[in-house]
């Protein structure tokens, strides 16, 4: 039968001792989480570990003795050390013995029978595991399956092999609080030993937080209500509102920053994560919508566009008029419906007039309008990206009309056609026209190209929302956070000696920390993608670039 | 204790399997993939570059020849860190579980561990492989919910695939360790 002990590396060079930690019968492995150094009481030992169950729930027991000498043991410490065994007793018990300044360990695991027949006792083979404390205390192991009847609060100890280990040492936490430079009775050996890991920044931080938090979510709850109020639920103003995406980009921001500072501690580790990466996604997006108003208002740029507006407008409708015109005629030797053609291109003309006049109507408002909004990006990039696809909308409202005619009469041409394929496969063929009519006339690039764009702007906005960059960053820099698993390497091996093994953490994949940790965005395109964009254009199913009601998340 | 023998692939390309034993309850198998040749490599540069000098003088921009040879860089490096496999290692280690990893020629490697608990069976398997039919090497995972039960199969040594007389002598030597390990779990 061959036992497991997992040892950490920080306690390789330790003095000798007893060993400390936990016991696992299922796996029968032995996890060890300290040495307590000669000279020691027996009794505060019991009484120290006592301590340590009862804080941590998990059953921390001496497992058996360490030896690091410069030669082989004597034979009286041999006594003395199974001395020990009677009075800490425990099934196994462990010797390890490691020889100062060579890489020779030699361990044994013994049953005790008792001290009338001390030779009946057997002895079993072990195989050492090293691991690195401080990486599997901080570690968090993803499984490849989540399993059903798994909870985020249990009491005891898992019993899933690797799990169990990395579980055991994160819940020790209490006996890992003293350091050698303390005065306790007891001396212990572990990886803050050497001294406590702690940041001032990291304290002051905590400190802080507390009112901070107060603070913030106070003035947050005051803008929810705010908000919430009758004046907003009127009929015009709720359809404007629910319409417009920077709207419903505030909300959601809104939400977020409810939730990060929130008075309420984090529950789990995967809230913790939640919290944080909503926290660095709101940095950045400030961050860079600073730069961007920086930008604008070094170089002028929002004087020179609304000199600009005016004119390229006015291009525009001239163009599309002159398309127009020319698609009446004949357009490249194509005879189409003489009628149909004269009332969609006049219906269509009287649009861009009256868009023409609201345009000109407007102008002398743009400039300051285009001001006030570029100071909006001081919110965050997300919402200036937002209000650009709004102003978008807005302004052209006209071609976004053209497009819903034209697209639905070619999405109805599309489906009179596949229906009579279907006839001509089956009994009967009727021949009606077969030829192209005049509405199914290719739709315009500057029409396909703005609500391209406005559709790419709406997945970018989703995108910056969704990404989750505190994750990303910790399994840049610190990949031993995110474990999906263990792996092993063989350490040197002697003949005759037991079997060595260093266990280091596998970090997990970025294409499965993004699918973890992605953070649900404010659900207004859950079907949209950029292959469903694409699809879309092609059968000339409608692209709504506004919020659709019913699509918001509760 | 090591040795080395030489096998072949599917394809006919030569194969070196490495055994360690450590001890007789830890394991270790490594086989080596044939390496890249220097024809294939000069046959994709020779018709990457031709390609891009054709282009080039039907458009008369040079820009096309220096992204020729980004393309071509980038795309070597790509392939040697992301695509081509030098060799895979299987560790077998009794009582704790089986360990896969594949090691790219870039010297990027990587791991998956598969715990002994969930290990129901070590199989050699038969599969239809574009026109073949080829035996690989797999594990079958235990269902969770069903004791006797299947719920996975991991095939091993994909990119070496091997031949049938390797993966026998991979199959006794798993098979010797899974016996010894099943006798002791049974005896508790």
């Amino acid at each position: 039968m061959v036992l497991k002990a997992f040892f950490p590396t920080c306690c390789a060079s330790a003095d000798s001792g007893l060993l400390v930690g936990r016991w696992v019968p299922e796996q029968s492995s032995a996890v060890v989480l300290a040495v307590v150094h000669f000279p020691f009481i027996p009794i505060q030992v019991k009484e120290l570990l006592a301590q340590v169950q009862q804080a941590s729930q998990v059953g921390v027991t001496v497992l058996g003795t360490w030896c690091h000498r410069r030669q082989e043991p004597e034979e009286s410490l041999g006594h003395f050390l199974e001395g020990l065994g009677a009075i800490f007793s425990h099934k196994p018990w462990f010797q390890l013995c490691r020889e100062r300044g060579s890489k020779s360990w030699s361990c044994k695991a013994t049953h005790w029978q008792g001290p009338a027949s001390p030779a009946a006792s057997g002895e079993d083979q072990v195989m050492l595991i090293f691991y690195d404390q401080r990486k599997v205390l901080l570690s968090q192991l993803h499984p490849p399956t989540a399993l059903p009847n798994r909870q985020a609060g249990d009491t005891t100890a898992s019993a899933g092999g690797l799990a169990a280990v990395f579980d055991t040492v994160a819940r020790s936490e209490a006996l890992f609080q003293s350091d050698r430079f303390d005065e306790g009775p007891v001396r212990l050996s572990h990886w803050q030993s050497e001294g406590m890991e702690a940041s001032i920044l990291v304290e002051l931080a905590k400190w802080a937080a507390g009112p901070v938090c107060l603070f913030l979510a106070c003035l947050l709850s005051l803008i929810s209500a705010a908000s919430a109020c009758r004046v907003f639920k009127l009929w015009p103003l709720s359809f404007i509102w629910s319409k417009l995406s920077t709207c419903e980009q505030l909300r959601h921001r809104l939400e977020q920053l409810t939730l990060i500072f929130s008075t309420q501690k984090a529950e789990s580790p995967a809230q913790l994560m939640r919290k944080a990466n909503m926290l660095v996604s709101v940095l950045l997006d400030v961050a860079l919508g600073l730069m961007l108003l920086s930008w604008l208002h070094r170089k002028d740029l929002i004087g020179q566009l609304a000199d600009a507006l005016i004119p390229v407008a006015d291009h525009v409708a001239e163009e599309l008029q002159h398309l127009l015109q020319w698609l009446m005629g004949a357009p490249a030797g194509l005879k189409m419906n003489r009628a149909l053609d004269q009332v969609l291109g006049r219906f269509f003309l009287y649009h861009i007039h009256l868009w023409i006049s609201y345009i000109h109507l407007m102008s002398p408002f743009i400039e300051r309008i285009l001001w006030h909004v570029g100071l909006s990006a001081c919110l965050g990039l997300t919402v200036a990206l937002s209000i650009l696809s709004d102003i978008i909308a807005l302004l052209t409202f006209h071609i976004y009309c053209f497009y819903v005619y034209g697209a639905r009469l070619y999405c109805l041409k599309i489906h009179g056609l596949s229906s009579l394929w279907r006839l001509f496969r089956g009994k009967k063929w009727n021949v009606l026209r077969q030829r192209v009519d005049s509405c199914s006339y290719d739709l315009d690039q500057l029409r396909l190209l703005v609500v391209a764009v406005q559709g790419l702007i709406h997945l970018l906005v989703d995108l910056i929302n969704s990404l989750p960059l505190y994750s990303l960053g910790l399994r840049l820099c610190r990949p031993y956070r995110l474990a999906a698993g263990v792996k092993f390497r063989v350490l040197e091996h002697e003949t005759g000696r037991p079997l060595r093994l260093l266990m280091q953490i596998n970090p997990l994949p970025y294409s499965r920390v993004v699918h973890t940790y992605r953070l649900p965005t404010c659900g207004c395109h859950p079907k949209h993608s950029w292959g469903s964009l694409c699809r879309k254009l092609f059968f000339g199913e409608l692209i709504y670039p506004w919020r659709q009601r019913g699509n918001k998340q509760d | 204790m090591e040795d080395e023998q030489s096998f072949s692939d599917i394809c006919g390309g030569r194969l070196a399997l490495q055994r360690r034993f450590y001890s007789p309850s830890c394991l270790e198998f490594s086989l080596s993939c044939p390496r890249i040749t220097l024809r294939s490599l000069t046959a994709v540069t020779c018709t990457v570059w031709l390609a891009a000098y054709g282009l080039f003088t039907l458009c008369e921009n040079s820009m096309i020849l220096s992204a020729a040879i980004f393309i071509t860089l980038l795309g070597l490096l790509g392939y040697l860190h992301f695509v081509k496999i030098d060799h895979e290692t299987l560790l077998i280690i009794d009582s704790l579980g089986i360990q896969m990893t594949s090691s790219y020629a870039s010297g990027k490697e990587s791991t998956t561990f598969i715990e002994m608990g969930q290990v129901n069976d070590v199989v050699i398997n038969e599969a239809i492989y574009m026109q073949k039919v080829i035996y690989y090497l797999c594990i079958l995972l235990k269902d969770p919910v069903e004791p006797h039960g299947i719920s996975q199969v991991v095939p091993l040594f994909q990119s070496a695939k091997p031949r049938l007389d390797c993966l026998i002598e991979v199959y006794r030597s798993c098979q010797d360790i899974l016996a010894h390990q099943k006798a002791t779990s049974t005896s508790l």
